[in-house]
């Protein structure tokens, strides 16, 4: 006897429905519409009536149209053959959406996420007689360069014996391959698919782990001065025309990961058109394989219902936390987790909750916290580890960092990477802002260093600003070195060219050797006696450097270049006085004191407790 | 079947409430009142109560008129005897031809699959050189124009109209000047364009709700010429007007505003439109251009500012020009590969002098000298407002290219520009003797 309710109200995408039975919160209910069956969710109860949103277009229903309850919750479907696949936010495969009705979705369309015809070469790895819970692999499958394990589902919370599990043969997902039983004995098989409630974290493993271990996303400025961990989470602000998109593109490329998940939620079509097209083209240097084949695209574009945007983010996260159970590292790119935000804010509105800081609902906080805590790196049951780590970009209402989307993401991140519209007008990118920009995370590059050269750039900035009233005659020889050396690292280092097919991915390696050398020319005292002889040192290094950044790695054109910055550099080095060195040091320990830098520091705690702590550093380093 | 009422309960600004049952969401009603009939829309169910949304407004409603349901959601004709015509934000003519009314189809359809996209390739040209050379308009690209009232953003639509080579044009005035809407009819008349052009015109005068309407019909009408094989140029000015609309009904709804009075789906809103641009695969395209007035010139107002979002870029048209900052087409790196070799180079080195010349121009302002490199700046930054920023000239991109190399060798030596030393030899002008 089906569970059924009776429509009593309509309202954009939210409707209120009368039932007898019992109806749990966040259950699936359909709306049934003529031929078609409108896919819904419970959001809230009062006493005989809930509202249920409904994840497609709701034009067409009438009072006392029939609702069906399945008394499940909302979940996706896990197993083999998610990888390479573009779904949208309710996991319906899209390519074959398009196969069955040409150019436009239709409402009430449902196609079953994973192939069901696909058969996969199963390989058992336990015996009957062993004793398992939920989570435990009973078998694995090859999918692309992964070993999938085919593992006990999630929801089987008891523990159960081995009655009888499937050779070594080709299975399609719904076909039976183990038979466990549980205590009192009764039976129950198992396929390779099973499904599992998109708004529950699985927390399946032994424990969580410190992410200690970087990211590399081969992106100079991340890496080197304000890295990702693995199992980490960042945010990436920026007003629009800065360059978030590409950024996550750039990384969804370049990531050191073994999958990447792109959540494309309430963005334009066409940023994901590029990367379905492009994806497969692309071989992965890593595994040698298309790119496709360790990416996963849930994509609910501006246009598609906001109900399902709403839902989209969970669904990539659900699908990571599965491959994570797997030992895999996984990588989320949400954009934008702003209009995911705005979905909520849509649906709170509907409901007529009381209005928190623009509008936004009172639980904006708590939900974005809720869903950036389901990354982490963890151990699992085996020993093995698995991670996810989220990227989320956002985008600010007018740019402006206040807002509460943006201030909620911020206290939850561990990096945090703004982007500049002045960094993206001049054309520098990647347009992350060095000086706003800040990371918890150890990267490659030792902290000192990284603290060292964001100092120097502060003051180069600071040093630019003092110019444009004074005039370069204003400033003495000295700053206007120092500018020139924060220029430099900028041009050459934190700026990439994303069309340059060397540049474009620098390795963990070549960024560490890279690094250091810059790093010895920005400490060296250098033999320049006027800033004519400045300018020229720093633009024929630049231009060298470019040289260099463009030359395959360890070709002899890479050597070759080294060697003649190693030249044109030893000629200029001068082996600075004790003074000299001092006053060069003392220089970057004072812009910390009263730089743009500290005082976005500063700023983020009131108290003023960050600013002694950097004082403190600072003591460290004269000394 | 048809069902007919005549006890509205409750009008407030332009909804009106009755009781009534069997009523679908969406479906549309005619209502009768002494000032003659209007379509209203079922825009919300609460139990028995219907609200309904009166186009022509509330004004002169009874509650004894009578509300008779149509059944069916809001059409409109869609047929090749469209081209030539003007409409209102309804649908009925404008121009005293006769109305249409076959092959109807509902507005505001489903959403194109993203699967079934294409990486759009065609750049659109409209002999405007701060649009072709620096950011090329691309065939399914949305775009908008920010401006402020005043600008000339209407004659810069028309000129786009009259010059771009698509198959229709489709204009979708929303809150026109009167004044403004006989500019863009007479225009499109004169130079022959009419016939190849349809208009959904609301005018200031006329009823706010239908405002909302046009972006709607003209996007739907668009999208089946393009499934049609038509290239389709949709044209839409003022959207600021649009979403002060969309904000009016949803004060008048009770809804809680999220930014300046804004409803919180004003993003979705305007997604639901602006993503009708596409290009379909072995059909035609639609390509979108509009405008949206910024108040005060501030870009972070919630309407540009959500625009931005949208949109694949933006042109800022700022004192009768198209700045070359701020000013983006996000598509154009799909089309500017293909047109000459030296049209990325020299797009970047011109802007990058220009910006340069920005710089000597503030230098100069504070008063510092002048060396004989800023004066060559100064120079160049005259010669490329007057050669290429200049709205009213009008030349291809290759003469525009040309335009270009002349300016640039005219004021620098090869060696400042920055350009490749390869494509310098090829393109760079040869002194005349």
């Amino acid at each position: 006897m089906k569970n059924t309710g009776k429509i009593v109200g309509i309202n954009k995408n939210m409707i209120t429905v009368e039932f007898e039975g019992n109806v749990k919160q966040n259950e699936v209910a359909y709306a049934v519409l003529g031929e078609s069956r409108l896919k819904t969710e419970v959001i809230r109860i009062k006493r005989n009536r809930a509202d249920l949103q409904v994840f497609e277009d709701t034009r067409g229903l009438k009072m006392d149209d029939v609702v069906e309850f399945t008394g499940e919750l909302l979940s996706v479907e896990l197993g083999p053959g998610l990888l390479g696949q573009l779904y949208d936010g309710l996991q319906n495969p899209l390519h074959k959406l398009a196969g069955e009705l040409g150019f436009f979705l239709q409402r009430g369309k449902h196609i079953n996420a994973l192939p069901e015809d696909t058969k996969w070469e199963f390989t058992p790895c336990v015996k009957p007689g062993d004793k398992l819970q939920a989570a435990d692999a009973v078998g694995t499958v090859k999918e692309g360069i992964f070993t999938h394990r085919i593992m006990v589902p999630f929801h089987l919370s008891d523990r159960y014996e081995v009655v009888d599990i499937a050779e070594s043969n080709k299975y399609s997902v719904k076909e039976q391959v183990a038979l466990i039983k549980d205590k009192r004995g009764s039976l129950i098989p198992l396929s390779m698919m099973f499904e599992w409630p998109i708004r529950s974290p699985v927390t399946l493993y032994r424990e969580r782990l410190d992410p200690a271990e970087p990211l590399i996303t081969r992106i100079r400025i991340i890496d080197t001065l304000f890295p990702v961990a693995k199992g980490g989470t960042y945010c990436i602000p920026g007003p629009f025309g800065a360059g978030k998109t590409v950024l996550q593109q750039i990384t969804s490329r370049n990531a050191k990961v073994d999958i990447v998940i792109v959540a494309a939620c309430g963005e334009r079509a066409g940023e994901v058109v590029e990367t379905i097209k492009e994806f497969p083209k692309i071989i992965d240097p890593f595994t040698g394989r298309s790119l496709m084949e360790r990416t996963i695209i849930v994509c609910n574009t501006s246009s598609m219902p906001v109900a399902a945007r709403e839902a989209s983010v969970y669904t990539a996260i659900t699908m990571a936390e599965y491959y994570r159970q797997m030992g895999l590292d996984v990588l989320i790119l949400a954009d934008s987790t702003s209009r995911w935000a705005q979905a909520m804010r849509e649906r709170s509105s509907r409901l007529e909750e009381i209005p928190g800081e623009e509008a936004f609902p009172a639980y904006l906080e708590s939900t974005i916290a809720g869903f950036y805590e389901r990354s982490g790196l963890v151990r699992l049951r085996d020993g093995s580890t698995g991670s996810i780590t989220i990227g989320g970009t956002v985008s600010p209402a007018g740019g402006n960092f206040e807002e509460p989307v943006t201030q909620a993401t911020l206290k939850v991140v561990g990096a945090f990477h703004g982007l500049s519209q002045e960094r993206s007008d001049a054309r520098h990118y990647p347009a992350i802002d060095p000086l706003d920009s800040w990371s918890k995370y150890t990267g490659i590059i030792d902290n000192q260093s990284r603290n060292h050269t964001v100092r120097l750039l502060s003051k180069a900035h600071e040093i630019s600003q003092m110019m444009k009233v004074v005039g370069e005659e204003g400033i003495t020889l000295d700053d206007y070195i120092l500018y020139l050396k924060g220029e430099f690292f900028d041009n050459v280092y934190l700026q990439q060219n994303a069309f340059d097919s060397v540049d474009m991915a620098t390795s963990e390696e070549r960024q560490k050797k890279v690094f250091s050398i810059i790093k010895e020319i920005i400490d060296a005292t250098l033999d320049l006696n006027s800033k004519d002889d400045a300018r020229n040192f720093f633009n024929r290094s630049r231009q060298m450097f470019l040289d260099y950044n463009s030359s395959e790695w360890n070709s002899n054109d890479f050597f070759e270049n080294e060697r003649l910055i190693r030249e044109w550099f030893h000629k200029y080095r001068k082996a600075g006085t004790e003074i000299e060195t001092h006053i060069f040091r003392q220089a970057l320990v004072e812009s910390e004191m009263d730089s743009h830098f500290s005082r976005a520091k500063t700023a983020k705690t009131k108290k003023g407790e960050r600013l002694t702590m950097v004082k403190e550093e600072n003591a460290e380093d004269i000394q | 079947m048809q069902k007919i009422y005549n006890k509205i309960i409750q009008i407030s600004g332009n909804v009106v409430v009755l009781s009534a049952t069997g009523i679908r969401y969406g479906e549309l009603a005619v209502i009768k009142s002494e000032r003659g009939d209007s379509f209203a829309e079922v825009i919300r169910i609460d139990g028995k109560l219907v609200y309904l949304q009166v186009f022509a407004g509330s004004g002169g409603v009874s509650t004894g008129d009578e509300v008779r349901f149509l059944g069916k959601q809001m059409e409109v004709s869609f047929s090749d005897n469209l081209l030539g015509r003007v409409f209102d934000g309804t649908g009925r003519p404008r121009d005293g031809g006769p109305t249409l009314t076959k092959n109807l189809i509902e507005i505001g359809g489903p959403t194109v699959n993203p699967a079934k996209r294409l990486i759009p390739s065609n750049m659109i040209h409209t002999g405007i050189p701060m649009i072709d050379l620096f950011n090329s308009l691309v065939e399914s690209q949305k775009i908008s124009i920010f401006t402020t009232s005043g600008e000339p953003y209407n004659e810069l639509l028309a000129r786009v109209a009259l010059q771009a080579k698509v198959d229709i044009i489709i204009l979708g005035g929303m809150g026109l000047r009167y004044d403004d809407y006989l500019f863009l009819k007479n225009t499109l008349e004169s130079e022959g364009s009419l016939s190849r052009s349809i208009l959904y015109v609301h005018t200031a005068a006329d009823p706010v709700v239908e405002c909302i309407m046009v972006p709607d019909i003209s996007l739907t009408i668009a999208e089946n010429f393009a499934l049609h094989g038509k290239k389709v140029l949709v044209l839409l000015t003022d959207m600021k007007n649009f979403c002060d609309a969309l904000k009016e009904i949803a004060i008048t709804m009770e809804q809680v505003p999220s930014n300046r009075g804004y409803p919180g789906d004003l993003y979705s809103q305007l997604a639901a439109r602006y993503e009708k641009a596409v290009d379909f695969e072995d059909a035609g395209s639609v390509t979108i251009l509009s405008v949206t007035t910024m108040p005060g010139n501030d870009v972070t107002h919630p309407v540009p500012d959500n625009t931005g979002y949208i949109t694949e870029g933006q042109y800022y048209l700022n004192n009768g020009r198209i700045e070359p900052f701020g000013s983006l087409s996000r598509l154009k790196q799909f089309v500017n590969k293909n047109t000459r070799d030296d049209h990325r180079p020299l797009m970047d080195a011109m802007v990058q002098l220009y910006a340069y010349y920005q710089e000597v121009l503030e230098k100069k302002a504070m008063g510092f000298r002048m060396t004989r490199s800023d004066n060559r700046f100064l120079k160049y930054g005259i010669l490329f407002e007057r050669n290429l920023m200049d709205l009213s000239v009008d030349i291809s991109l290759e003469k525009a290219l040309d335009t270009g190399w002349r300016i640039l060798s005219e004021c620098f030596d090869p060696e400042e520009t920055g350009i490749r030393t390869e494509l310098i030899k090829k393109f760079w002008p040869k002194k005349k003797q």
